[in-house]
């Protein structure tokens, strides 16, 4: 019996773990699929794993996952990371964040990993708005968007996540959704390759919140709607200016190997002083 | 200079004996941000952490400070933080998330004049209270004040005892002026100083418990990388770290994280007491503030008027007992600190009616001077 389920089980806890915390239709779960398959394909040891997070629903994502797992506080996760990859370089380091908790309380986090170049895989779930705390406003909810925080629509402009990570220093930055699940694996597969700070930014539904306040129909719809709504970076490159507008663009912005890694870096300055400093 | 100058004798400043301490106890991560009057702490390391392969990372803040050592400390490093007041404020959602979790790591709050950024480079005692209540929600904490150079040497090394002891940060809490004054101080040799190891699980990966229930509450801690793959959350959390919100696991882990400080007092508690059970008067200071209270206690002799100096060296756990003992049958007891009044409700919790509790209090960012002492001890004698 056992042997006929799919792989992605050898990497759950099972105990007391399920069912887990996250509303019928999110996309969190989808995209743990595909870290999952994406680590498997690394074929890294389980026990160097360290995935870290923060606070939100995409920040609970560890606890379900066999590998060393922090789920710290609100914004924190790439701190944390960094500390625990400095501290020990043999860690693959993996940090999953909601837009909330990556760009809002840990925004400052996010643009000094990137500038450093710290060794750690982030993955930010980008689903518009504040799930856990009821659909508050974030800062990449679209303007004119209605939360909880936002009646009268959202007056401010969002960020775009992936031209903040590139612009930081992050050597790796990608956009996918959970509807491209198939290209989504290899976006993220490409991520944890690198000897660097990279970024995979994946729309997802919040179809309990963000989706119900805006009127954007059940799960399904929204699916739908990231499938027709968004264009690969190929379909951009064809389509006139005027076609493109409010289109969402998928795929690899940035893959970068001109830069050293942080603790690649700090190894050398290690040497580099022990140079400087003769012995008495 | 390179290391720690094992058997010297040096002038050697608070700050530096600190981080001397640190190298000494086999720090091997420092993540920090620069702050008035800490900052030599993170300069002395940044300078000879590489040298020994040691970990040293100027963070963007306070709060990525105190989130990375906890991070390294759960990656297997013995971790160190430095901060002052307003970086202190940033790190109490760490701290509490370091009690919660019980990751060992230090650390060190140069006390400066508050609130907000007050006087940066001047002294204060203001911090004993956030050290103590800073972070939301019941919680453990050990705090220890320095009042020497030897001290800041071999309290913070103590310090990282502490934490691998109890599983709890540990707070170092020099104020500004033994910080920033200089001392002669000759180093103990390498092998006088005893460094306890980092804890390792004695069970096979399958029976670990994270936070196994033990006699004295703490149990060894597994760390990241080494076959264990333990949860650690600040969420409410079962023996393995799993969330939970379960009465019966929510409960014994909160009576555990108070009774692993609580039954272990006599391991934590550590008072300098001189003259007090002969003197019908003490006076109660820690810090900067002991030195003049033992310098005032000297010019009193000569006036042949008998005082008690207590000193608290643990100042988190508060040494109850001690106090409750010592001094409840005093006349009079001048607590004298550098903030308008914290540890002096602690004195006054533990101590009868009968008892005058009289503040000498400074908030003006110099430090209390022996005469100030000695006048207000001849005034209420």
């Amino acid at each position: 019996m056992a042997a006929h389920l799919p792989y992605e089980y050898i990497y759950l806890r099972y105990k007391k773990k399920f069912p887990h915390v996250w509303c019928p239709g999110c996309g969190i779960g989808i995209i743990m699929g595909s870290i999952i398959r994406a680590i498997d394909s690394m074929n890294w040891d389980m026990n160097n794993i360290l995935m870290v997070s923060g606070i939100g629903c995409t920040s609970r994502m560890p606890v379900y996952l066999d590998f060393n797992t922090l789920h710290t506080t609100h914004g924190r996760a790439l701190a944390f990371g960094t500390g625990a990859k400095l501290a020990n370089p043999d860690l693959k380091v993996i940090a999953v964040m909601g837009d909330g908790d990556s760009l809002a309380i840990g925004g400052n986090h996010l643009i000094h990993s990137a500038r450093r170049n710290i060794e750690i895989t982030t993955i930010i779930v980008n689903n518009s708005n504040y799930g856990m705390t009821g659909g508050q406003f974030s800062p990449t909810t679209p303007e004119g968007a209605r939360t909880a925080t936002t009646p009268y629509g959202m007056m401010e402009p969002g960020f775009d996540i992936c031209n903040l990570a590139g612009a930081s220093g992050a050597v790796y930055v990608a956009r996918g959704t959970v509807y491209h699940v198939m290209e989504l694996d290899k976006l993220i597969t490409g991520a944890l390759g690198k000897e660097g700070f990279s970024v995979v930014e994946v729309l997802a539904p919040c179809p309990t919140n963000f989706g119900r306040a805006n009127r954007l129909g059940d799960a399904v719809k929204m699916m739908e709607s990231l499938r027709d709504e968004t264009i690969t970076i190929a379909q951009a490159e064809k389509l006139p200016p005027e076609q493109k507008e409010g289109r969402i663009i998928r795929g690899v912005f940035l893959d970068r190997d001109d830069q050293e890694g942080y603790t690649a870096r700090y190894e050398r300055l290690c040497s580099q002083a022990a140079g400087e400093v003769s012995p008495e | 200079m390179s290391g720690v100058p094992w058997g010297e004798t040096r002038l050697v400043q608070g700050n530096e004996a600190v981080a001397l301490g640190a190298l000494a106890a086999g720090v091997d991560f420092f993540a920090g941000y620069p702050i008035t009057p800490s900052t030599e702490v993170a300069e002395v390391l940044a300078k000879e952490m590489p040298l020994i392969g040691g970990k040293w990372i100027q963070m963007e803040d306070e709060i990525a400070s105190i989130s990375a050592i906890i991070g390294a400390s759960l990656a297997g490093a013995r971790t160190l933080t430095a901060t002052s007041g307003p970086g202190f404020s940033l790190m109490q959602e760490g701290l509490g998330y370091a009690c919660m979790t019980e990751v060992p790591v230090v650390v060190v709050n140069v006390m400066r004049a508050g609130p907000s950024t007050g006087l940066p480079t001047q002294v204060s005692q203001g911090d004993v209270m956030q050290a103590r209540w800073g972070t939301h929600g019941d919680h453990p904490v050990i705090a220890i004040a320095p009042c020497s150079i030897a001290e800041c040497f071999y309290m913070t090394i103590k310090a990282f005892n502490l934490a691998e002891m109890f599983r709890t940060p540990v707070i170092l809490l020099p104020d500004e002026v033994i910080g920033h004054m200089r001392e002669r101080f000759t180093f103990p040799l390498r092998e006088e100083v005893q460094v306890l190891p980092l804890s390792e699980p004695n069970v096979p990966v399958e029976w670990y418990e994270h936070y196994h229930q033990t006699a004295s509450g703490v149990s060894p801690m597994a760390r990241f990388g080494k076959g264990y793959r333990f949860h650690v959350t600040g969420l409410t959390h079962d023996v393995h770290g799993f969330p939970t919100r379960r009465i019966d696991e929510v409960v014994p882990k909160m009576n555990r994280l108070k009774q692993k400080i609580t039954r272990r007092l006599d391991d934590l508690e550590q008072n300098d007491l001189h003259g007090v059970d002969e003197s019908r008067l003490t006076i109660f200071a820690y810090g900067s503030v002991y030195r003049s209270a033992m310098a005032a206690r000297d010019i009193l002799a000569k006036k042949k008027k008998k005082v008690g100096v207590f000193r608290p060296v643990t100042i988190w756990p508060f040494p109850d007992r001690t106090v409750k003992e010592k001094l409840d049958d005093k006349d009079v007891v001048v607590v004298c600190e550098l903030n308008q009044g914290q540890l002096i409700h602690e004195v006054e919790r533990l101590t009868s009616d009968s008892v005058r509790v009289v503040p000498l209090q400074r908030y003006d960012g110099y430090g209390i001077t022996p005469e100030q002492i000695v006048s207000k001890v001849m005034e209420v004698m």
